[in-house]
């Protein structure tokens, strides 16, 4: 592990992205910084972060595009893959360089809550949480990019998959207030999770009696639930699928200045989720 | 020591690799050979993990590549048909890379790393970007992968290709210094140099094991008996006549007839070479050429790779009746005899 992600890491400072992704990043935050905290007076540095966001939706996909898409492009993949070292480590290896080059922006942005303490009030405990949550919310994004990265050979097609997923993860609570409020409709949609996470079950384990198991229970589960109190579905839909809304969570370290836990929790349980999905991809490639 | 059992590679219906069986003892130099698209490059993948299998096993020095991956992949070095390589490093640094990613014991690693350097005669690209490099250099910078460390087996996939002529000697030279102390897989379609280097050949067509053995017997199992070419200095009328006196001829047919000579292709049971100069020279015709018709393993490897399904089921068949096998390729000449058996197969 430690042999690919010093090379990984290596390489984005050899070829341009990772310098890219380093100056974009402070670019952007030290215009924000400069406008709302030094400009306007805001004295939470959080505020500078959450407009920066966006920039996360153009600048991550520049970095993820690569990692995995390339090696298979190249056929490096096959140096990887046929040397005594397992597939986790290998992904692993390429994640972590993208968080140490991630890591990079967000250490210089320490400084800025300093710079607001020279200059007056600072919420340092505030800011620093926020500072973490942005970091923690990139390394999702990173991981949401890494294994559409892992799902393509071309770097192109990896960017602008990653780009769209980003997109929609931006918009999530606006979609999710399109959603069907009424029981029923709640019944359907989730009917059709069920389905989608059947459908994944099934790509990964290739065994249809282990997806006939899940889509059997959760169908009985469902329906059950639904005959026993069907009031109860009313906005269930919406409900359980606004808590998976990202930015929510960073929302309330950056303006609510509350230390989310269960925020934490979703952002390191999806980064882990994605890494493990490219895990079982990169796998699952070789008996096809 | 590598031992495939019954491997099977199918792409939907397509079977890429199809019930292939070999063993491959220690110390021996291994040439796949095969029309391209016959699935070695396939078979090499899946020996080395890159591939999973449908069906069967492949065993590393008994371990499973599939079970203990990482015990069987440290016994090989690999150079697939397109070198593995980054091209935004130097040789120095890809091959540091390659040293700490397969392994190899920190301290040693410098030295190993010289070591391939200096097989491979990368000296002066060793500071080079690999991006800069010519072909040829980059494929020796992929072999320089595959040595690296001096794993037991040595597998390397069309390891010539792109060459020039006198890269492609010192890379024999090179392969036959290994295979001193290393067991060495090479694929190619090039017979010349599958001849050259290697002391065990598997022919692979379509996905199918068609024979397995070393050169020589291949050579002289497909050889057409005791049969002898002639070229005599008379019309084709007065050799039939000729002829007829030679005691012990099964058959004979005219080759091709030249203005006052005529050549003859002539087989007996047993060598007639004698007998026809003494008909010759009773009846005063000059002998101008005679020489035993050999096959040779071009033309093997051609019979045995013929498109045709028939023609090379024919082949598959003679090499099976001369039932001579050699040792260590049992379970080729067992596969070879099923082929044999039912056309279809083939």
């Amino acid at each position: 592990m430690r042999a690919i992600y010093k090379r990984e890491l290596r390489s984005y400072f050899n070829v341009m992205t990772g310098w890219l992704f380093i100056a974009t990043l402070c670019v952007f935050i030290g215009i924000y910084f400069m406008a709302y905290n030094l400009f306007m007076g805001d004295p939470y540095f959080s505020t500078a972060l959450g407009a920066t966001l966006f920039v996360f939706m153009v600048a991550i996909p520049i970095l993820t595009m690569r990692s995995m898409a390339e090696d298979r492009h190249n056929r490096t993949d096959q140096l990887l893959l046929t040397a005594p070292a397992t597939v986790t480590a290998i992904v692993l290896g390429k994640y972590l360089a993208m968080l140490t080059v991630l890591a990079m922006p967000v250490g210089i942005a320490c400084l800025c809550p300093l710079i607001i303490e020279l200059n007056g009030t600072a919420f340092l405990k505030a800011d620093y949480a926020s500072i973490l949550a942005f970091f923690l919310l990139g390394a999702v994004e990173l991981a949401v990019g890494l294994f559409i990265s892992a799902l393509t050979e071309s770097q192109v097609i990896a960017a602008v998959g990653t780009f769209g997923a980003l997109l929609v993860l931006y918009l999530w609570e606006g979609l999710v207030d399109y959603l069907p409020t009424s029981a029923f409709g709640s019944l359907v949609g989730l009917a059709i999770v069920l389905l989608l996470i059947c459908f994944l079950v099934n790509a990964l384990s290739d065994n249809w009696k282990v997806t006939a198991c899940i889509l059997g229970a959760g169908a009985v589960a469902l329906i059950g639930a639904y005959l026993a109190d069907s009031s109860a579905f009313a906005g269930l839909l919406p409900s359980i699928l606004g808590r998976f809304s990202l930015l929510a969570a960073f929302d309330s370290f950056s303006t609510d200045h509350v230390f989310d836990v269960n925020g934490l929790f979703l952002y390191v349980s999806l980064a882990a989720l994605l890494v493990f999905l490219t895990v079982q991809v990169v796998q699952r490639r070789r008996w096809y | 020591m590598i031992e495939v059992k019954d491997l099977v590679k199918r792409y939907g219906d397509y079977y890429a690799v199809d019930h292939l069986s070999f063993t491959v003892e220690d110390g021996r130099v291994f040439g796949f050979l095969g029309p391209n698209g016959a699935g070695k490059s396939t078979t090499m993948n899946i020996m080395t993990g890159y591939l999973a299998a449908t069906e069967g096993q492949v065993l590393i020095e008994g371990h499973d590549i599939l079970e203990e991956p990482e015990e069987a992949k440290r016994c090989i070095g690999y150079l697939p048909e397109l070198p593995p390589l980054y091209p935004d490093m130097t040789v120095e640094e890809y091959l540091q890379f390659c040293a700490e990613l397969k392994g190899l014991p920190a301290q040693k690693r410098e030295d190993l790393i010289r070591q391939a350097i200096t097989l491979t005669h990368l000296e002066d690209m060793a500071p080079r970007l690999i991006q800069n490099l010519s072909k040829g250099y980059r494929q020796r910078v992929g072999l320089a992968q595959a040595i690296l460390g001096f794993p037991k087996i040595i597998i390397l996939d069309e390891p010539t290709v792109g060459l020039d002529p006198k890269q492609v000697v010192e890379i024999r030279e090179l392969i036959r210094q290994l295979s001193k102390e290393h067991t060495v897989i090479i694929s190619s379609h090039i017979l010349s140099e599958i001849r050259a280097v290697c002391d065990h050949v598997l022919i692979i067509r379509k996905g199918r094991l068609v024979a397995c053995d070393t050169p020589e017997s291949l050579e002289e199992k497909l050889s057409a008996g005791d049969s002898v070419e002639a070229v005599l200095k008379c019309g084709p009328a007065q050799a039939e006549k000729l002829l007829c006196a030679v005691a012990g001829l099964s058959s004979h047919q005219t080759l091709d007839t030249n203005e006052g000579s005529v050549r003859l292709a002539l087989s007996a049971p047993s060598d007639v070479r004698e007998a026809l100069f003494y008909a010759c020279a009773q009846a005063g015709v000059p002998i101008l050429e005679l020489r035993p018709r050999t096959t040779t393993l071009e033309q093997v490897f051609l019979d045995l790779t013929d498109e045709d399904d028939a023609v090379a089921a024919r082949a598959a068949a003679t090499l099976s009746t001369s039932g001579r096998t050699a040792a260590g390729a049992e379970a080729g000449t067992d596969r070879t005899e099923e082929g044999s058996g039912d056309e279809s197969h083939l």
